[in-house]
Order: C-alpha cells, then structure tokens, then sequence
C-alpha cells in the first residue's frame, strides 16, 4: 500500500471562551489516499468545518500533527508552509462571501499566482486565467465581471478555479454545495468528480448532507461534538452503520419514499451539549437510546470493527 | 369532489422594480383541500415564497403587485378583503412560518409574551390567566418546558427556535397553516424532530399545510399533493403518489430528480439540468423551461404549453398533448 498523500493524527484545537475550553476539534485521526476523497459528516457544531481549517493550518491545531507526504506540516516554518499551501487548497462553503466584491472574476483567480510567483509575464498569467476558467466550465465573457452580477453556481465555479490555480494535490471543500439550488448543486458535484479524474485530486469533502457524501466520497468520517465517532469506506458505512448516532443520521434524513409518508420517523430526542469543557465518556451518551453507565464514565476509543471500519462504541458490532 | 379550503386561479403576481417588472408568478392554479397538505416545490426565484406571502397578503408595498386572478379561501375571495378584514384572518385563520427561525422572532420579547401576542389580539375575550395557561401549553405542545417562556429567544436553540415560531403560529388554531421552508435551516436529526412534530400537530388541530420547499426527500414524507413550480408557473401537479411514483413527468421534474445524489441509488454521474433559471425580468417566449429543456423542440420556442390534465395529474408540456387525446 502506498503511503497515505494526508495523515491526520490526533489532531485536537481547542478556543478559549470566557465559559471555558472550547473543544472544537478532539483528538482526531484521520488518512486520506492520493486520489480519494474522505467525506467529513456531522451537524452544525460538531467541528469539521474547525478540523478542515485546522488541517491546512489556516487555524494552528493545539495539538497533534498533519503528515503530508509523511512530513508534519504543523512544523513547518513560515517559508516551508508557503510552499506547501499551494499544494493544499480550500474551496469555501459560501460562495457570496469568499469571494471579494471588488476584483474582477479574472483578478480573483490570477490572485493566487500572483501571490505564488507563478508566471512571468502578464501574457502567461492571462493564458492561465483563460486556461482555468475553462477548466471549471466559466465562458471567457466573464473575465472582467464582478462577483455581484453571478449567481450562485458561477460564483462556486470562481471558487474552484481559484482553489486549482497553484496546481494543488489536495482540496478541503467547505461545503461547497449546501448554498445551491440542487441542480446547480449536481453540476458543482460532477465537476469537482471530473476534475478528482483528469487530476488526480484528493479531496476532504466537508458537509452536512449524507446523500452528497455518499456520492462522492471513497470514505466517510462521522464526527460528533469535536469527535470521530466512525470512520468507514463509504459502502461500508451505509451497510452497516455500527455506532448509534451514525444510525440516527441516517434515519432521520427524509428520502423519496411515499410508502414511508405519515409514518413515525425514527428521531433522536433531544439536543447537542455544550462543546465546552465537556465530560469524559461518550459525548453521544446523553442521546443515545442504548446509553448505560459504561458510556457516561468510559473512555471512547475508536476502535476497528472489521477492515477499514472503526467505531468510537465499545456496544457497537 | 370535497370542498376546497383554499383555490389560487391563474394568479399573476409582479415586482416593480426601477428599471424593470419582475414577472413573478405567471398563472398560477392549485387547490388545497381540508386536512391535506400541499407541497410547493421548486429552486429558488421560482415563485414559492411569492404564492404565499400573495396568499397571506403580506407582498411588498407598492412593489408586489397582484396583475390577475383570485384567491378564494373557504369560498371567500381574499383579494377583495379590507386590510383590517386581513388582520383577522392572519393567524386566526390562515397563519405562516417563516423559513428563519432565528430572525423571525423579536429578539427583545421573551418568548412567552411573543406568544402571548397572538392571543391578546384575536382572544380579546379571553381572560389573563386564560391566556397564560393556553401559552403554557402551547409550550408544552411543541415540546419546551412552559418554565422557559420567561427566557429570550437568543438562549433557544435553532430548532427550540422554530418550535417556538410554529408555537405561535398554531396558538389560534388556524385551519391553515403556510410553512415556508420550515426546517430548511436546522440540522437531520432536529429537522427529522421538528417535521414529526408538525406532521402530529396537523393531525391533531385538523390544520391543513401548504409546505414550502426545496427538499423532495421531505415532500415525499409528508405531503398529499405536491405542485412543481417553475419561473412562476406550475409545470406539475398532482398526487405525491403521481410526482414520485408515476411515469409521465415534466421534464423540468425529471431534472430535478436527476440532480438528487440518491442514497439509494449507485449512479456514478448525476444528470443535472443544464443552465440556469430564467431571469424573471425577460422570461423566454413559449414554454419557460425550453432553453434548458433536452425534449425541445421548434413549437416549444413558440407557443407556451397548455396544462394537460390526465386523473388530477397536471403536466404543462407539449410532449403530453398525445398522450391526453
């Protein structure tokens, strides 16, 4: 087996907050294969959009390293991350807001080249402007419009042309879909697949809707309150979901099913705790249906369940 | 036929803007009947909010204008009623839920008094400890302790939030209730919660829905009849069992179950529809869905579409005219 492109171990970024330690992102270990995409689920709150930030180091992680080609990039100096960060991109979940008002759709794009030196004269930046926004699917009449006469899907393809300026090799998407119309949301999805094809691209997908998870992901992380409570390859994961929140999820997402109509949903009851300073044992364990004394005082660990399959729930099989 | 609760007829809605008329909703036809729900389904600008807020009255001064049809509710033209008539029909009869529970309610109001409201105005009758009571228990309905009417809303959660919105909206107990996009902002596992809810409610009261969104996974789950909106038009309207189950589509409905990643299904490629919605100022000539439409054809160009009705299954295309005769 090859050495894995991103190798996340026990990652951990805590904010402090006048009520306490803010736990965030909890001791997460995660890998990512060159040309894979790992899908990051969870709801509001649960960190992932924390634990993308933190992995590119656009947040300094309080513990625990990312191994980029086997080299911690935590570690890195200033000079070093610069020339890492053209390698390892991120494309943002709101395409309104990450994209400056003022600069023209070919300024937004030639931005990061210019930042990274990466041509020599005007002509060739122009030529790779042109290049890109061919490569996402955004007619050359648009060069010299701003963000404000796009609508939504346009915008995102900006995002992503910018996102493949420096010839990345791995992507963090923000929940690059979840601000779009789902027509508009499947043109964005196959052309992120397409790209992932021609390129070669690894992508950590960030986002809250299982079904585009399941589309494009080779392996899923579910993540609870700043924590992986189950790690999978994706048809594993949806065959057998072995921890009770992961079952939850997916129970409680409404598919196009008539038969199912005016039936009881299975819910879980109740809300998300706190995040900050939270308590030992299983974080879950408030909501969980098959919750014992164990869960309240144990230490969750993640453990394998069969190849591939690991679970934070010493219940789970 | 069952009497209708609520009949929209060839509804013509526009905006006027400075430079432009918006044509928003083109003619517009559905029909709700007691104790169903319909579901309004569509992207965004294709005239969902605008059927309600015509609905409810609520359009923009001056900008939203009512062009043609009518609205009758319980036989009644709504169109036609006074703005104090209005007043007595919002909530008590016909009441909304907004799609954004966090800035639908006043921030400054504990959450007990912004209840309370609704029952100060139309149960004038009502005594005070009546009132009180009756905002307990609408609390203890939609799930929140009746202890935490004394708190504002910033120290609720989203979905505490819009319990309390559909907490105000059901304390008069309308016989029609408008939810637009209700869960659209809250998380699976807290949408899976609050729709249980509404969809117990609803049996309960007798109320009958008109559920505004964009997801089809929960129209299938809760809807009776389903109308598919386009550029300000209806293109498909029917049972949910015709929209889900049935094998002759609008093509536009056909897309928009192409572009849904399925859970279920394994296909490696989604089908989106190409382009973009028309912008509502300069809608294209003939059907409105032709530039994006794969089926089109020359007549398409030209000349809109008639609605082909087949068993109470509306489709608004061409393609279905053989079909029909």
């Amino acid at each position: 087996m090859a050495a894995p492109l991103l190798e996340i171990q026990n990652l951990k970024k805590y904010f402090s907050t006048p009520a306490g330690q803010l736990h965030a992102v909890d001791d997460v270990s995660l890998t990512i294969e060159a040309g894979q995409t790992l899908g990051v689920v969870g709801e509001s709150g649960c960190g992932k959009s924390t634990l993308g930030r933190t992995v590119l180091r656009l947040l300094e992680p309080t513990a625990g390293k990312v191994l980029y080609n086997g080299e911690d990039i935590t570690r890195f100096n200033k000079q070093r991350m610069f020339q890492a960060r053209q390698e390892l991109q991120m494309i943002f979940q709101d395409p309104y807001a990450s994209l400056n008002p003022r600069l023209s759709v070919a300024e937004i794009i030639a931005e990061p080249l210019i930042v990274a030196k990466r041509c020599r004269s005007r002509a060739e930046m122009n030529d790779r402007v042109a290049q890109l926004m061919e490569t996402v699917g955004l007619a050359p009449r648009l060069m010299n419009s701003y963000p404000h006469e796009l609508d939504g899907g346009r915008r995102q393809r900006i995002g992503v042309a910018r996102a493949l300026a420096t010839d990345p090799r791995f992507i963090v998407c923000d929940e690059p879909v979840s601000a779009l119309d789902v027509s508009i949301q499947a043109q964005i999805l196959n052309l992120l697949m397409d790209l992932q094809d021609e390129k070669g691209l690894s992508y950590m997908f960030i986002t809250h809707d299982l079904s585009v998870v399941k589309h494009i992901s080779s392996h899923i992380a579910v993540m609870y309150l700043g924590q992986c409570v189950e790690y999978a390859p994706t048809q594993e994961l949806f065959a057998h979901p072995a921890h009770p929140y992961t079952q939850a999820l997916l129970a409680a997402i409404p598919v196009i099913d008539i038969t199912r109509r005016g039936k009881q949903l299975e819910t879980i009851q109740g809300e998300v705790s706190s995040p900050i300073d939270p308590a030992p044992g299983c974080r879950f364990a408030p909501r969980c249906k098959y919750a014992c004394e164990g869960c309240i005082a144990g230490r969750m660990e993640l453990r394998q369940l069969s190849a591939g399959h690991f679970v934070a729930c010493p219940y789970a099989r | 036929m069952s009497e209708a609760l609520l009949e929209i007829k060839d509804l013509v809605v526009e905006y006027h803007t400075d430079e432009d008329d918006v044509h928003a909703l083109n003619g517009i036809t559905l029909s709700l009947d007691k104790g169903e729900t319909l579901g309004l389904v569509g992207e965004t600008g294709a005239g969902k909010t605008t059927t309600a807020l015509s609905i409810m009255r609520l359009l923009p001064k001056r900008i939203g204008e009512v062009k043609g049809g009518e609205i009758r509710f319980e036989g009644q033209d709504l169109l036609a009623r006074t703005e104090a008539e209005m007043r007595l029909i919002r909530g008590e009869s016909i009441s909304m839920i907004f799609q954004d529970p966090m800035t639908s309610l006043n921030p400054v109001i504990r959450v007990g008094d912004q209840i309370l409201e609704a029952l100060k105005l139309h149960r004038p009758d009502m005594s005070r400890a009546e009132q009180a009571k009756k905002v307990d228990e609408m609390l203890e309905m939609v799930g929140i302790p009746a202890a935490r009417k004394r708190e504002y809303p910033h120290q609720f959660s989203g979905g505490m939030k819009q319990r309390v919105v559909i907490a105000i909206a059901l304390a008069l107990e309308p016989r029609l209730l408008i939810a637009d996009e209700p869960t659209t902002a809250l998380d699976v596992t807290i949408q899976a919660q609050v729709l249980q809810m509404m969809n117990d409610l609803k049996t309960k009261l007798d109320t009958s829905m008109l559920l505004i969104t964009h997801d089809l996974g929960v129209v299938s789950q809760t809807c009776d009849k389903v109308a598919v909106m386009y550029a300000g038009e209806v293109v498909e309207y029917g049972r949910a069992e015709d929209i889900f189950l049935g094998s002759r589509h609008h093509p536009y409905t056909e897309g928009l179950f192409g572009s849904l990643p399925g859970l279920n299904a394994s296909a490696k490629r989604l089908s989106p529809i190409d382009g973009l919605m028309p912008d509502p100022t300069a809608l294209p000539e003939g059907c409105r869905f032709h530039p994006r439409c794969p089926h089109c054809t020359e007549r398409c160009r030209a000349e809109a579409p008639a609605q082909y009705l087949r068993n109470g299954h509306m489709i608004r295309c061409h393609r279905m005219e053989e079909e029909v005769r």
